[in-house]
């Protein structure tokens, strides 16, 4: 284990290339990978590593960029690629594809407003095109997260009973330009971490079609069966985690992380860094004697449910802060998540950092005082209104 | 005269009971293709096209090798990750892409010439039916002037996208157009390109009876009579300069007479053989010139 001085971009691409390494005794690692802003230094770092039996190709286009995950993927390869924002839009149809045809491939997002007009910073919204598309999303709030999770997410997409491409979200320049210190364990450590890939539909010797045309019926049970995997998604990860803890020296991230929740009676919920401003926050009011809490989401799909109510249940007032917007209904987090809190409780949509905006203690402060003066739940709110 | 193949490959590519229409030129060149792999592994890589379509419904397979079926714009880059697992694992299995018209000409355009650029080690054969047959034949850069097309209902006004000067322009290894009614030539061209390390492109005239409006039994007749006029010619380009004219037309008038006038996707537009004759002649002046060759070489018989 090393401690490297690394932005989330870079951790990103030196956990896939310790996996890419670490099948270089089975059928190797493919990616493709093109560049966008702000995930571009994550490709880059990623083609300057020199890997044992593995290729990473420049290709023209997001499209092709998962197209030849795909293809590794469906030749028993080890894959990954990184993208973000409009890059990631591009991607979506092979995503689907890579989703349906249950290929592991891992993608590191950092995630950006899509365009036009153009705007580079971070938002959800290009992750969030994917929610329902079969793939496992995670966000993360730290360099250490994006490292960790990204080394877990070669093992929970490889794994059988999950069999699926798995997303992990950082917030553009916040994260993924921002150097911290982070944990790196040795190639020996991530080798025992990580089995050989094995992807039983692979194409092989004994002829079989991938992605063909299925009747109703059929798509039907696939769809289900999809569903399920994802649905054992939580468990998995449990499993995962604790062999993590025990060969690397610490604990990854849980699904949900609650901080100082247990008897909150307002509750700050989030994913991504907004989630470690509100710990700040959660201090300083604590401090004044206010009972707050925070639960950060980091896994988002499957949302684990069960989790985020046994978080939310006692609790009186809960602030979704979203750094998102489902058009024409609200925050993505708070429209998946409102219908878990106990009946009567006050459920508040706030829009917070659209399109790249700072989030800052201040903000959030405000937000737990406007929370306080409702009785009922209102329509979402902009951050800057309240 | 070529050699007739001696290692037929023991196992159909494309199996009986496939959904294709009769006398559908992707099937003529998936028999050829068995007859020209030998002993090689294939693995297929079919985008959105009637190919995805023949396969037929899952669990059952037509194709009697390996095959995913991509999104439509990106066989080539799905061939590059198939192939790149290949080199990387020192097998000698052969990655070939099976796309009609449009995933080639146009929303596989730029996926197409990407990997021709980077030189992928896949073969990319494209059985042009001119006719975008998987949805109901519209126009696309592939449909050849005079052709009516169901959104083009007075024919089409502009000339098709010359693809194999296209492909040229990469500098890939191999590049040829195929005439299925010349067998031996296809035979060969197939073996070539399927050993051939790089990346390898094969343009095949593919009759299409349902979108071409023409008798099933007829395909192969108008492949002939489409090379004999000189409207689809039949050369091989080496590295991208290097031209080889494998069959001399008589450029004989009745033969784009009879070919225009035995599919009537023509006959709307009004379109004749001697609206075309400008065109082919001057397609064959580039030709003889990039091929070096002033002189017939040898009268198709």
């Amino acid at each position: 284990m090393t401690r490297q001085l690394l932005s989330a971009n870079h951790a990103a691409a030196l956990a896939a290339t310790l996996a890419a390494r670490a099948n270089r005794k089975d059928k190797g690692f493919v990616s493709g990978v093109y560049p966008i802003t702000p995930s571009t230094e994550c490709m880059e770092y990623l083609c300057n590593q020199k890997i044992e039996k593995g290729r990473v190709v420049r290709v023209e286009s997001e499209h092709s960029a998962m197209g030849v995950c795909i293809g590794g993927a469906a030749g028993g390869a080890r894959t990954f690629t990184a993208t973000s924002s409009n890059g990631l839009a591009y991607m979506v149809e092979n995503c689907i594809a890579a989703a349906n045809l249950r290929l592991p491939v891992v993608m590191a997002v950092a995630n950006r407003t899509l365009g036009p007009p153009w705007n580079i910073w971070a938002d959800q919204g290009d992750a969030l095109l994917l929610r329902d598309a079969g793939i496992v999303q995670f966000f993360c709030a730290s360099n250490q997260e994006v490292f960790d999770t990204v080394l877990t997410a070669f093992r929970l997409a490889e794994d059988k009973r999950v069999m699926m491409p798995v997303m992990v979200c950082m917030e553009g320049f916040i994260l993924s330009h921002t150097t911290a210190e982070i944990d790196v364990p040795e190639q020996g450590q991530v080798d025992d971490f990580l089995p050989p890939t094995d992807v039983p539909h692979r194409l092989a010797d004994v002829p079989h079609t991938l992605g063909q045309v299925e009747v109703p019926h059929q798509t039907e049970c696939h769809r289900f069966q999809h569903h399920t995997a994802m649905l054992g998604v939580p468990e998995v990860c449990l499993g995962i985690q604790r062999e993590f803890g025990t060969l690397f020296g610490h604990h990854p991230a849980d699904p949900v992380v609650a901080y100082r929740a247990e008897d909150a009676e307002t509750l700050i919920v989030s994913m991504g860094t907004i989630g470690i401003t509100a710990e700040r926050v959660v201090d300083a009011l604590r401090e004044k004697g206010q009972r707050v809490g925070a639960l950060r989401v980091r896994l988002f799909r499957p949302l684990p449910q069960d989790l985020i109510r046994a978080a939310f249940a006692g609790t009186k007032r809960i602030a979704v802060l979203d750094r998102n917007i489902g058009l024409g209904l609200g925050g993505v987090l708070w429209s998946d998540t409102r219908a878990l809190a106990d009946p009567g409780a006050v459920v508040q949509n706030y829009l917070t950092g659209l399109g790249g905006g700072d989030v800052r203690p201040e903000h959030i402060e405000k937000i737990v005082a406007d929370i306080a003066s409702r009785k009922i739940s209102g329509a979402p709110a902009l951050m800057e209104a309240v | 005269m070529d050699t007739p193949c001696s290692t037929v490959r023991s196992d159909a590519i494309f199996r009986q009971g496939n959904t294709n229409c009769g006398g559908c030129g992707m099937s003529l060149t998936l028999q050829m293709l068995r007859r020209a792999v030998g002993d090689h592994p294939v693995q297929l890589v079919v985008p959105a096209c009637c190919g995805a379509v023949a396969g037929g419904t899952f669990p059952q397979s037509v194709f009697g090798v390996p095959t995913i079926m991509s999104t439509f714009a990106s066989a080539p880059a799905v061939a590059s990750g198939l192939a790149s697992v290949a080199a990387l694992n020192g097998d000698k299995t052969r990655i070939i892409v099976l796309a009609g018209d449009g995933g080639t000409f146009d929303i596989g355009f730029a996926t197409l010439s990407a990997a021709a650029e980077r030189n992928e080690d896949i073969l990319f054969i494209c059985y042009d039916n001119e006719i975008y047959g998987n949805t109901g034949g519209q126009r696309s850069s592939a449909t050849p002037q005079g052709a009516v097309t169901s959104n083009t209902l007075d024919g089409k006004p502009e000339q098709k996208k010359d693809m194999l000067a296209v492909m040229a322009a990469h500098r890939i290894p191999y590049a040829a157009s195929v005439s299925l009614a010349h067998l031996e030539d296809t035979k060969r061209k197939l073996s070539y390109a399927v050993a051939k390390e790089g990346f390898r492109f094969l343009h095949v005239l593919s009759p299409c009876p349902t979108g071409w409006k023409s008798e099933p039994a007829l395909g192969l007749e108008l492949v002939r009579l489409a090379v004999r006029s000189g409207l689809w010619p039949v050369y091989e380009i080496f590295d991208g300069k290097r031209y080889v004219v494998n069959i001399e037309p008589d450029f004989s008038e009745e033969a784009l007479d009879l070919y225009l006038t035995l599919q009537r996707r023509f006959q709307k537009s009004g379109l004749k053989a001697s609206d075309l004759k400008p065109a082919i002649e001057k397609n064959w002046q580039v030709l003889r010139a990039l091929s070096g060759r002033i002189v017939p070489a040898q009268r198709e018989r």
